[in-house]
């Protein structure tokens, strides 16, 4: 039985730790399948996190911070978009600038306006996501089994944890049964085929560009507002990698998405409880754990597991006139 | 035909990118409140107003001449090596077995011997994304940030688990023997009666980054290797026509890039630190991106670059100190660089060259 409450808590913190990067995963899964390669979903939900927070603490309204960490982001998407769509600049040297953009900038906006050591003031109250109790959690809590499944495991998560989860199918119908998915996948395939049916290719990759700072927007709100209460410097801690990894892992494909972000979190939840593993006397340090998700990318990238082809057109910046 | 004269690309677009760059950055200064002008003359003094000052621009100087030269080399041959952090801190780990395990009757041979080591550890690390990427096809940029991860989990296990002394709770290595100090530059130019660059990191290893100046120039444009890494480059079809193996190409293009940015420890960690803690490379892998589009991926221009972001950082660091300007300032500096020289280059490049074109046409 105690097995079986820590087993509960520990999924129970994957899934908290999950939601960040399935937001941001999802986030450069639209902007990829587009055919723009976006390594900058760290400095996006960086930017994010701290204009949230920032907004949160001064206005004591964690709407107004989600919207404000969404705008924050959307900037540096509209910023990725002007470098790599309309000056078709490299895209991967645009997103290391926004990466270090946003690592300075929110330090030094953050000194200069709360003087804390470049971190917001804690949030409470209003200023951040309360959980969300589902009805009788508390009532069936006793139960075994299913008790603590519903109330410690599916009932008692923030807003936008619900809201990432519910993006995965959303994602899945919009890429796969509408026709701006359908349009969206082609431009990032083959867009000079997508030019010729008579559709802007530039709006195209705006719009998933736009999409993908909306949902880095609110991976940032999340990891500021509800996971922790209030920013601190560097608080996404490689995120957007972990996020950009768990991307290559499910092919950039929705459902598999949900299921490596589930997998990295449940990782970094393992690494978070326990220290070193000792499985009957091989012990496993923390590091391996910490490096885990590279690792699994490295060999999945390489071939071995199944191979990861991108999209055929990703990183490339469309030129009309040939 | 050229739209512009060589000049204009070598010389004017890396400027004018720089002063846009410059411009971004006093408007952030404003608006933080401080006022850009005194900021200026407190990073010149700071980081040039005295030896000590160039003792610290010179030795950050030489951190970023291996690393973007790392970048420059990768450039040329068409990749972006994003991998340069984690080289370096492996090469960190070479120079502390080396200087750690090997009784070193003099430091001359220990700097040889700490050169080899980084060089082979950087390079090892580079090994594995350049084979992949060269056989499997996985993409070098996704690979490399992988492996800085990579990299600094292995470290943090190594300081932790394997190389810190015993009954030390500091996530480092013991301190390197007195007969592998390297020679700063205090005890290199002072003399009796005038002490120069007291206390400050600079050490001989600047010099041995501008050689690494000299020899990848002459790698690059008097070799045959370097021909046809700069031909791999430039037109992958055309240099498998011409017989070149896209595959070995790849391959010694990431492993002198690799090399090079391990190299750097010899500087922070044997000249500097003469012991080796968790993040020794303080990001100066990352900055190698922004020297090497700034220096236009040519050896000068590094050198050039690499001393321009050494005043920066030596400068921000003084900022720090007398202001209420955090040092986060450079980063941001940082990446408006990174973003003018690289990603909106065409943003400056479109206007000039119309500008050329009408010129010439006018003339």
């Amino acid at each position: 039985m105690e097995f079986f409450v820590t087993l509960i808590q520990v999924l129970d913190s994957t899934v908290r730790l999950a939601t960040p990067l399935l937001l941001a995963c999802l986030a450069g899964l639209y902007s990829e399948r587009a055919g723009i390669f976006d390594i900058g979903l760290e400095g996006k939900m960086l930017m994010a996190a701290f204009f949230s927070a920032a907004v949160a603490a001064a206005t004591g309204s964690v709407w107004l911070g989600l919207l404000a960490g969404i705008v924050s982001s959307l900037v540096l998407s509209a910023l990725h978009g002007l470098a790599s769509i309309t000056f078709r600049g490299n895209q991967l040297i645009s997103g290391v600038a926004i990466n270090f953009l946003a690592s300075g900038l929110t330090v030094l906006i953050a000194q200069s306006w709360f003087k804390q050591g470049g971190r917001t003031p804690s949030l409470f109250g209003g200023g951040r996501f309360e959980p969300i109790e589902f009805p009788f959690a508390d009532a069936i809590s006793g139960v075994p089994f299913i008790g603590p499944i519903y109330s410690e495991l599916l009932s008692g998560h923030s807003i936008l944890v619900y809201v990432a989860f519910l993006l995965v199918p959303l994602t899945w119908w919009i890429l796969f049964r509408t026709r701006f998915g359908l349009r969206l996948r082609a431009v990032g395939e083959n867009p000079a085929a997508v030019d010729t049916a008579g559709v802007s290719v530039v709006g195209l990759r705006f719009a998933a560009v736009a999409i993908c700072g909306v949902l880095c927007g609110i991976a940032g709100a999340y990891l500021a507002t509800a996971l922790q209460a209030g920013f601190v410097k560097e608080m996404t801690a490689g995120r957007g990698f972990i996020a950009l990894a768990a991307l290559i892992f499910a092919k950039w494909r929705p459902w598999h998405a949900m299921g490596a972000c589930l997998l990295f979190g449940l990782l970094q939840a393992i690494a978070l409880r326990f220290q070193n593993i000792d499985l009957g006397g091989v012990v496993i340090p923390v590091q391996v754990m910490d490096a885990l998700p590279y690792i699994l990318t490295v060999v999945i990238l390489a071939g071995f597991v199944g191979k990861a082809i991108p999209p055929r057109a990703g990183g490339e910046p469309y030129v009309k006139e040939r | 035909m050229e739209k512009m004269p060589k000049w204009a690309d070598v010389v004017l677009i890396p400027v004018i990118s720089l002063l846009l760059a410059a411009i971004l950055s006093a408007l952030v200064i404003l608006a933080i409140g401080e006022n850009p002008v005194e900021a200026v003359k407190l990073m010149v003094t700071g980081a040039l107003g005295s030896t000590y000052g160039w003792g610290y621009t010179l030795y950050y100087a030489t951190n970023f001449m291996f690393t973007g030269l790392a970048v420059a080399v990768a450039f040329h041959a068409r990749m972006f090596n994003i991998g340069g952090e984690g080289q370096a801190m492996l090469g960190g780990l070479g120079v502390a077995i080396v200087c750690l395990y090997v009784p070193w009757p003099h430091w001359s041979i220990a700097l040889l011997a700490a050169c080899a080591a980084s060089m082979i550890f950087g390079a090892a690390w580079a090994a594995i994304p350049a084979y992949l990427q060269a056989k499997r096809g996985s993409h070098i940029v996704i690979t490399t940030i992988m492996f800085n991860f990579i990299a600094a989990a292995f470290l943090n296990y190594m300081l932790v688990n394997v190389m810190r002394p015993q009954g030390s709770m500091d996530p480092a290595t013991a301190r390197f023997p007195e007969a592998v100090q390297l020679p700063t530059f205090q005890s290199m130019f002072s003399t009796a009666e005038n002490v120069m660059f007291r206390g400050a990191p600079a050490n001989i290893s600047f010099f041995v980054a501008i050689v690494a100046c000299v020899i990848v120039w002459a790698l690059i444009w008097r070799t045959r290797l370097g021909y046809e890494i700069r031909s791999y480059g430039k037109t992958e079809t055309g240099a498998v026509y011409a017989g070149i193996s896209p595959v070995r190409i790849t391959i010694i293009a990431m492993l002198i890039s690799g090399g090079l940015a391990g190299m750097m420890a010899i500087n922070n960690v044997m000249g500097e630190a003469e012991r080796l803690v968790l993040n020794s490379t303080e990001g100066a892998g990352f900055i190698g991106i922004a020297v090497a589009l700034m220096g236009r991926s040519h050896p000068f221009g590094v050198f050039l670059a690499a001393i321009l972001f050494g005043f920066l950082y030596q400068g921000g660091a003084e900022l720090a100190l007398w202001t209420s300007i955090p040092r986060e300032l450079i980063v941001v500096i940082q990446a408006l660089v990174i973003l003018f020289t690289g990603a909106l280059d065409n943003m400056v490049r479109m206007p000039l060259e119309k500008v050329f074109l009408s010129l010439r046409k006018g003339g």
